[in-house]
């Protein structure tokens, strides 16, 4: 079902809490990735705060539906958006890439609960989470699984290996969510290894593909509601998201993909983040 | 004198004795754990056949899962797998499960401290005419490397079977090493087994030597035992089917009781069975060592016996070396 106007307002709210969050908890870090955490703030609310079956004070519990983090580095968005959810308290945000942290640079399961699987090394979250759909569908369970993945890692052969797997499995259960922003380290995704036509590609492997704005928080949600009703296969959205999304002066600037802000730039970022860039006075963002 | 508790085979020297390789110990060993515990699933990336899991996959199909020649998705769909309550076993050649998918395993089922059971078969050289690019020397060292990882080669097919059938029931990753000769089936379904437990083979009331084995070739280690035996060389052997964790008190009582130690595996000699021997040795018992093993080299084509005398693997080579080190 699509959103109401209110459920939009709120969860554009509570994105924007996770920005606010993500700054902070980097500036503290030091180190850590900025642009695509800020780019995939919607899509973290949209999850926590309205698709996701889960229960953050029973975070094994059976019956949720399984989010797996392929691209690991982005874990500052997931790590906000739990706190924000519950799952712990959002200072501990703060604690990001620090010795004996809950929170550590790239995700570990074992170390935090919730958090479904390790990750950080590309190209091997969607064959996981190809793996839980199956394991579900053998004992008949109905729990979703969503995996997120980078437009970088699509570089990788493992990930085509899952791709492959997948489509041969019809695994309705699962719908991949692919943050195609179009930057990786050493630049443009087309300069440094171009990877168009995903949408081609994948349909090409027995996949359904739906395009969607990504950082427009009520079409992803109805994205996600018709991949939930494609039964035969499964199904990547693919959602173009802007890097850096929230803070313009760094929106679409790929060397953000690596680095944290300083001090005086998270000041400035947050001030970006509760004004819209300016549009607004402070106190009404 | 061979030890009794141990309840070989009573053809154990004999000519006849039967043979069969240990990967046929795996598809035994699989369908039994898969009789046990219906979570138990097996993968397998196109080598069914030859890696015996179709033996599993005849007995149940819809939980046997073909992943093409895709070792890399083999072992990471397997974690996943393994996230949503099942205990899959991934079956491949070890040059390419865990060679060509280290880092699969290192991050999603090691670090993540999940229940997959890694199968490398055609391990050794004794593989044969396939010749080196298939012929896996590097695995155990690979694995044993891992934090919490139980790395397993079986002695032949009975235990293998045993093997397959423990470490369905071991909470966390396992790599379990399988041959494709036939080799000799010394053990009984009488003999112990045990994860994590070395078992004497051959006993003196004062050993010369200890010679500690894994894998096929603690059936070289007897039969050298026997040779030495006749000519008034006493020895002790140690077959160590659990690489890791080591059974420390067992080798060290080897060790402390023969004062000299040989150790022997179808691997390099650098950073296997011998390496972790070594590492204990230096620690808690620092005494002679010799260490047997391939010599920083790759294998080659040919039949399983002449790459094994030309290793120095097999009895006549292991012989001589033991004979040179107790001079």
């Amino acid at each position: 079902m699509a959103l109401t106007s209110d459920q939009t307002i709120e969860l554009d709210k509570r994105a924007k809490a996770i920005r606010e969050t993500i700054i902070t908890m980097l500036v503290a870090a030091g180190s850590g990735h900025t642009a695509g955490p800020l780019g995939m703030a919607d899509i973290f609310a949209a999850f926590y705060f309205h698709i996701l079956k889960h229960d953050p004070k029973n975070p094994a519990w059976e019956g949720r539906d399984r989010l797996i983090l392929s691209n690991g580095h982005i874990c500052p968005v997931r790590y906000a958006a739990m706190a924000h959810a519950g799952y712990f308290p959002v200072e501990e945000c703060l604690t990001l890439r620090k010795f004996g942290s809950r929170l550590q640079g790239h995700p570990e399961r074992e170390r935090l609960p919730g958090l479904e699987t390790t990750s950080g090394p590309l190209g091997e979250g969607l064959s996981q989470a190809a793996g839980i759909a199956l394991a579900l569908r053998m004992d008949s369970r109905t729990e979703q699984v969503y995996c997120i993945m980078s437009d970088g890692e699509q570089q990788e052969g493992n990930t085509w290996e899952a791709v492959m797997f997948a489509g041969k499995n019809k695994l309705s259960n699962l719908t991949a969510v692919m943050d195609r922003n179009n930057i990786q380290i050493d630049g443009m995704t087309e300069e440094v290894m171009p990877l168009e036509s995903l949408k081609a590609k994948y349909e090409a492997f027995n996949w359904h593909v739906l395009e969607v704005n990504g950082n427009d928080i009520a079409a992803f949600v109805v994205a996600i509601e018709k991949a939930k009703a494609i039964y035969e296969k499964p199904t990547l959205v693919l959602a173009h998201t802007i890097p850096g999304k929230g803070v313009p002066e760094i929106e679409f600037d790929y060397h953000w993909h690596g680095k944290p802000p300083t001090k005086e730039e998270g000041q400035r970022f947050l001030k970006e983040i509760r004004t819209m860039g300016g549009k607004v006075p402070h106190e009404y963002a | 004198m061979p030890n009794e508790n141990a309840n070989l085979s009573p053809k154990v020297f004999a000519d006849d004795i039967e043979k069969k390789a240990t990967r046929d110990g795996f598809g035994t060993g699989s369908v039994e754990a898969g009789k046990a515990d219906s979570r138990v699933v097996v993968l397998c990336a196109d080598l069914k056949e030859s890696t015996r899991a179709e033996l599993f996959e005849k007995e149940f199909p819809e939980r046997f899962v073909e992943m093409g020649v895709a070792e890399q998705n083999m072992a990471t769909v397997a974690a996943g797998m393994a996230l949503a309550g099942k205990i899959p076993f991934i079956a491949s050649y070890a040059v390419f499960n865990p060679g060509r998918n280290y880092e699969q395993i290192r991050t999603t089922i090691a670090l993540n401290n999940v229940s997959v059971k890694i199968c490398g078969m055609h391990a050794g050289v004794s593989v044969g005419p396939d010749g080196a690019t298939h012929q896996m020397l590097e695995d155990i060292g690979m694995m044993r490397m891992l934090p919490g990882m139980t790395v397993i080669a079986p002695g032949d097919a009975e235990e293998a079977r045993k093997a397959v059938v423990a470490a369905a029931k071991v909470e966390g990753p396992v790599y379990l090493r399988f041959g494709r000769a036939p080799t000799p089936v010394f053990t009984t379904e009488e003999t112990p087994f045990a994860i994590g437990k070395a078992l004497i083979l051959w006993n003196s009331p004062a050993p010369h030597v200890a010679i500690l084995a894994t894998g096929s070739v603690s059936y070289t280690a007897l039969v050298v035992a026997r040779a030495l035996a006749d000519d008034g060389i006493e020895s002790l052997v140690l077959h160590v089917p659990t690489v890791k964790p080591l059974d420390e008190e067992a080798v060290l009582d080897a060790a402390r009781h023969a004062r000299r130690v040989v150790t022997l595996e179808e691997h390099q000699a650098a950073g296997g069975f011998g390496s972790a021997v070594a590492e204990l040795l230096a620690k808690r018992e620092p005494i002679p060592l010799r260490i047997i093993g391939v010599a920083d080299s790759f294998g080659q084509s040919g039949t399983p016996d002449e790459l094994l005398a030309h290793y120095g693997l097999d009895a006549a080579a292991v012989e001589k070396a033991v004979r040179e080190f107790v001079r």
